[in-house]
């Protein structure tokens, strides 16, 4: 599978604005926030399109989401997963003295993961849990 | 049936505060909303979709549902046995609950801390570094001629805020939007890039560099580089020159500079930008705060111990010192042994590190929803949604305080944060005194 590095970032977007209101378990919010935004030209050196799945490993973990086409492009080499726990698998937790993890401009790479599942909310704290 | 239309209600989503929101109510349920954003329209129409109805306690590792006096007594059960609790959340309810939380944090002695920490807290530390130049959302409206959004994307996040506050209303001086310039600085061409004047797109983790060689340029000082931060030069002088050339500037930033690389230095240089920039201009800054009362929480805990994020008072007296009293460095380093969540979902938003942690402590929580952290916690007991079905105090982004309204009444037996936090005081305080 090809291989690409990235620069993750993670933010709000109106999907995970809404998302939240509707219920952290609710499918809207999952719809909308286990993505990751791609710009198109990474999405075709990956050899996927929009809509399939992606795996995000960075030194932190890795995390399987949805690859979708960026609406926020031109942006290569940088991909874009909303705030929340899917982002929060890969982010990095030090905080450099501040208080603050480091949530954006974060060291990744993307690959295609067409065979691997999406865990839902419930999936994903249980997986953390059995770490914990 | 009986129908209300309730006009000028403020929305409870983002530090925005909106308040021209118009709520129709019918029969105790609210059934439409008029002038709202996007995501203000799920809140108000989706807030009760998965509602948590009755107060839980979790028996051998099952939730069960029980009585409010047993989760208050559960909960304080938590707090009094625990050595370093962490008490924390608090943004998305009124500044009565959070002063009865600083209470609470100095009574069991432990670390209050809110989601500024994960948020704009390295621009407050800059502040208290540098200092800034700042206003009211009123002023921007009504005199700013240009307008700089800078690692933020309102668009996105902040739907309303071009609308009302900065781009596009009508202000006393400034008339619509042919009257005010619009700048981006940001990593992508976000969707509020798309409806600006100028949009520079510069390097992810590159920001303190970029606005080291901006304030060259407005020095008038050579770069001897022939880009920075993926910019050329030539732009660099040219978005210099716009800066200068304003009569009222504002520079609005995200968490674009808070969670980069620099973090709180990042915001000491755009402030240092702004301070340079007055020096041939009137200039300002304001921080795009997230949640609709985390600035509330900032005051709130600063008018009540001195320090508005992180206040340790596990000696006996609030001590401040983000990076140790901080709660994602608190759990980093696995030290609390229990913590109390208001009106937040931190396993949904914690690094996982963090969440590890919090699987291995008691953890109670208040919250109108069950969310992600209800599903490790022992307690978790159902409150009221300040601005629906409580009212409270909140203060918008720029420090205006705002009183929210009550609208329809909560589920029977659901109470406010303020009053189940004054019950959680009073039992731990019973049993205190019964020591």
């Amino acid at each position: 599978m090809p291989k690409l590095k990235a620069v993750l970032i993670t933010g709000r977007s109106i999907g995970q604005g809404q998302g939240k209101e509707y219920g952290k378990f609710s499918e809207k919010y999952k719809e909308n926030v286990a993505v990751c935004e791609i710009d198109s030209n990474d999405l075709t050196k990956i050899g996927i399109s929009t809509g399939q799945n992606v795996k995000v490993t960075t030194f932190h973990g890795s995390v399987v989401v949805k690859g979708i086409k960026s609406t926020q492009e031109p942006h290569l080499g940088i991909i874009f997963i909303p705030c929340g726990p899917w982002a929060n698998a890969v982010i990095c937790p030090r905080t450099h003295g501040t208080g603050m993890p480091s949530l954006k401009g974060i060291p990744a790479e993307i690959e295609p993961a067409p065979e691997e599942k999406i865990l839902d909310l419930r999936e994903l704290v249980a997986q953390t849990l059995r770490k914990g | 049936m009986i129908l209300e239309v309730i006009p000028n209600i403020i929305c409870s989503f983002c530090g925005c505060c909106c308040d021209d929101i118009e709520v129709t109510v019918t029969d105790g349920k609210i059934t439409g909303v008029k002038n709202t954003c996007a995501i203000s329209m799920a809140k108000f129409l989706h807030y009760s979709d998965e509602r948590n109805s009755a107060p839980m306690v979790r028996t051998d590792g099952e939730f069960s549902k029980t009585t409010l006096d047993a989760a208050i007594e559960k909960t304080a059960e938590i707090l009094t046995n625990a050595r370093y609790p962490i008490l924390y959340g608090w943004s998305s309810t009124s500044c009565e609950a959070q002063k009865v939380g600083v209470a609470l944090a100095e009574e069991v002695g432990g670390v209050l801390d809110n989601t500024s920490t994960v948020c704009h807290g390295p621009g407050i530390e800059a502040v208290q570094d540098i200092g800034e130049s700042t206003c009211t959302l009123g002023e921007v409206k009504h005199r700013a001629d240009l307008v700089v959004y800078w690692g933020c994307n309102p668009v996105q996040a902040h739907m309303r805020h071009l609308a009302r506050y900065s781009t596009s209303c009508a202000g006393k001086f400034r008339k619509g939007r042919a009257d005010r310039t619009v700048v981006v600085v940001d990593v992508r061409k976000s969707s509020t890039a798309r409806v600006a004047d100028h949009f520079v797109q510069i390097e992810p983790n590159q920001d303190y560099e970029f606005i080291s060689a901006l304030r060259m340029a407005i020095r008038m000082e050579e770069i001897e580089q022939d880009s920075v931060a993926g910019v050329p030069v030539e732009k660099i002088e040219e978005l210099a020159d716009i800066l200068i050339s304003c009569q009222f500037g504002i520079i609005f930033f995200g968490l674009g500079l808070t969670m980069s690389a620099g973090k709180n230095r990042n915001i000491d240089a755009a402030l240092s930008l702004v301070r340079d920039l007055n020096s041939k201009t009137k200039f300002l800054i304001m921080p795009m705060r997230g949640h609709f009362n985390v600035t509330g929480a900032n005051k709130v805990s600063a008018w009540q111990t001195g320090y508005p994020f992180a206040v340790d008072f596990s000696q006996g007296y609030p001590r401040y010192n983000p990076g140790d009293t901080s709660v994602i460095d608190i759990l980093n380093r696995g030290e609390c042994d229990a913590a109390l969540i208001v009106a937040s979902d931190p396993v949904a938003h914690f690094p996982k590190q963090a969440v590890e942690t919090l699987s291995r402590i008691p953890v109670a929580i208040i919250d109108p929803h069950l969310n992600a952290t209800s599903l490790l916690a022992e307690v978790a007991i159902p409150s009221a949604f300040v601005g629906i079905e409580a009212e409270g105090v909140v203060y918008r982004m720029d420090g205006v305080p705002l009183i929210l309204k009550k609208l329809v009444e909560p589920p029977s037996g659901i109470q406010s944060d303020e009053a189940i936090l004054r019950m959680i005081l009073a039992q731990i305080r019973k049993r205190k005194g019964a020591n």
